[in-house]
């Protein structure tokens, strides 16, 4: 069973009475523990499929089985749940919560799966540690760097266990050495732990690192290259 | 799901790290709960106050006044015409069946001289009731009889003010005093009941048989009347019944016919203590409402900070539904939130409104009593207050979409 399946998904955004079409029928299938890239220029769609993919917003028609579970017409608050239990996200800009230390911003997910506290503070050391920052635990996010902060993030996605890992351009506010070290880890969880993760991005450098590659370009599919093939061009 | 233990941490933390702007937005709700407290506790004072007055009177009085005739068409005041007989006061007591007892009243002034000393007081002819309708007690001596009402006997009770001023530290039983430069023998002194609620000294006062005071002192226009009756009624519950049978049985005995109005008037002291309560009320009632305004105030100052702060946590917000928290847990945290600052602030104001009371008592000599009632009713509707105006802004955080929020800067 594929952990994602979208089936000629489209999504129509109106403005001021226009509608806009951003996604024209969209249909790929992500297997478990594979490690996709969706590329495409700014416009594409790619924000608008990275959107319904995490379960952050709804297709207008279509169908989005997540994980086994059909999430295309549920509710506001369902979405809510399936988020926290099946999807970590990791931002550009880390969308850490500034007056919270790392840890308590590790434990953030938890709290709303309703973990008791003693399970929630052991979980979210270990998620830290995962990540080589146990040491920092106690920091505010702006006492550490960027890639620090990113990996918190990426602490935060993993602790509830979900299957899946949306990266949303992670790399993008961080330099390319640290940004490197974000990558590095992202595949050692793929591959060590076996997380299925969705990466979008327009940095082609980055692109190396998934083993497929999807481009997005009007709201459709243009190409759906498997890694062997990116390695070649 | 998020416990509700937890929503209550997170509410805390997110008040305690913008201490100021929490601080600013209970200041209102503080001095509205501090003011309504410090006006019921007015209010209340007041009622204490007017019941003490009236109990240290007597609830459980009548007063009868020769009254008002009409005479040819022209009504005379009260107590022009002596209509009140001593006879009318016994046939009370007699007659009456829930009377208790009656104290007739001849008053007049005089001067008072014992020795080389002398003074200028009030002189009540009284009857043998006085002590029991009045509360008087004796600090010595004894008290009037039957026979010195019979014998119209030439004794006199002295105030403890008449007492110090005529005699200084000596007792006067047994001494003779000279009223109207009538001798008298002094059987008794007054315990003190100091001033009364308008200040008169109520010590300054020489009770003598009322028979001696008509016969013997003071002129009368009619034989035998007196100046006022005071029944005393055997309980607060009869009130209505002794004055029908007190009216009943005067217009009787004066031969009023029933076309005719009462030439006589009775108060009725529980009558009157109600009307004082009534009046407290409405004016306790109508600080306090004026008091609730500024706590709505306080109510507006919340909702506008928590609107403020759900705009300024947009983000915030954004990541928490990310991460999987639903609108009702959103809209939770922003009402408990609300919640503590009015509850916290009512709270305060309930401290405040407790000093503002005593400081008020302090500096104004008025009577204050803060009610547990006041105090439950003020922080109830602080949390209302808190909770309603919590509602709008805590209801617009959940309507967030967590795409647009978290791309919000």
């Amino acid at each position: 069973m594929p952990l994602i399946e979208v089936e000629n998904v489209r999504k129509v955004y109106k403005m001021d009475g226009v509608e806009f079409e951003a996604l024209r029928g969209v249909s790929f299938t992500v297997e478990k523990e594979e490690f996709v890239i969706i590329m495409g220029p700014s416009g594409s769609g790619k924000s608008t499929l990275m959107h319904i993919l995490g379960a952050l917003d709804v297709p207008t028609s279509g169908k989005y089985i997540l994980n086994g579970k059909d999430i295309t017409s549920m509710t506001k608050d369902e979405l809510a749940r399936v988020r926290n239990k099946n999807i970590g996200f990791i931002f550009q800009g880390f969308n850490l919560l500034p007056r919270m230390s790392a840890l308590e911003n590790v434990e953030l997910p938890m709290l709303y799966a309703g973990l008791p506290a003693g399970e929630r503070r052991a979980k979210a050391r270990q998620a830290l540690d995962l990540v080589g920052l146990l040491e920092w635990a106690d920091h505010r996010p702006n006492q550490l760097s960027g890639g620090q902060q990113q990996r918190v993030a990426i602490a935060r996605a993993l602790v509830n266990d979900a299957p899946l890992l949306l990266a949303d351009e992670p790399t993008g506010n961080l330099d390319s050495k640290t940004g490197v070290q974000v990558m590095e880890t992202l595949k050692v969880l793929n591959e060590n732990r076996g997380i299925t993760i969705v990466l979008v991005t327009h940095d082609s450098g980055i692109a190396r690192y998934g083993k497929r590659i999807v481009r997005v370009l009007d709201g459709m599919i243009s190409s759906d290259t498997p890694e062997e093939q990116v390695t070649i061009r | 799901m998020i416990s509700f233990t937890e929503t209550c941490r997170v509410s805390f933390r997110a008040i305690v790290s913008n201490k100021m702007r929490s601080g600013l937005a209970m200041l209102g709700i503080v001095i509205g709960v501090g003011a309504v407290i410090a006006m019921l506790a007015l209010g209340a004072g007041a009622t204490v106050q007017i019941k003490s007055v009236m109990s240290s009177m007597g609830s459980n009085l009548l007063v009868i006044r020769p009254g008002t005739v009409t005479s040819g068409g022209i009504r005379i005041g009260a107590g022009s015409v002596p209509s009140l007989t001593l006879d009318d006061a016994k046939a009370i007591k007699a007659e009456c069946p829930s009377v208790e007892e009656i104290l007739a009243q001849f008053n007049g002034s005089a001067q008072i001289v014992y020795g080389n000393q002398n003074w200028s007081t009030q002189v009540a002819g009284v009857t043998v009731g006085v002590f029991v309708v009045n509360d008087w007690k004796l600090t010595s001596g004894r008290p009037f009889t039957d026979q010195d009402m019979r014998s119209a006997t030439k004794v006199a009770i002295l105030g403890s003010t008449v007492a110090r001023e005529l005699f200084g530290y000596s007792d006067p039983v047994g001494e003779i005093i000279r009223i109207k430069k009538i001798p008298f023998q002094v059987i008794g002194v007054l315990e003190s009941k100091g001033e009364s609620s308008w200040g008169r000294d109520q010590d300054d006062i020489v009770m003598v048989p009322v028979t001696t005071a008509q016969k013997r002192l003071f002129g009368m226009p009619r034989p035998n009347m007196v100046s006022s009756i005071t029944v005393k009624v055997k309980s607060e519950d009869l009130m209505a019944v002794a004055q029908e049978e007190v009216t009943l049985l005067l217009r009787q005995r004066h031969k009023i016919t029933s076309f005719q109005d009462d030439d006589f008037t009775v108060r009725n002291m529980a009558q009157a203590m109600e009307a004082a309560q009534q009046s407290t009320k409405v004016m306790s009632l109508l600080l306090g409402s004026i008091a609730s305004v500024s706590l709505l105030v306080g109510g507006i100052g919340i909702m506008n900070v928590m609107l403020v702060s759900v705009t300024e946590r947009t983000r915030e917000i954004g990541i928490r539904m990310a991460v999987g928290a639903t609108s009702k847990d959103i809209m939770l945290q922003f009402l408990v939130e609300s919640g503590m600052l009015s509850m916290t602030g009512g709270f305060a104001g309930v401290l405040f409104g407790t000093i503002l009371s005593r400081i008020l008592s302090g500096a104004f000599e008025w009577q204050t009593v803060v009610l547990p009632g006041s105090i439950a009713l003020a922080f109830g509707f602080s949390a209302l207050v808190g909770i309603v105006f919590g509602l709008y802004p805590a209801y617009k955080a959940s309507l967030l979409n967590p795409i647009e929020a978290l791309r919000y800067e």
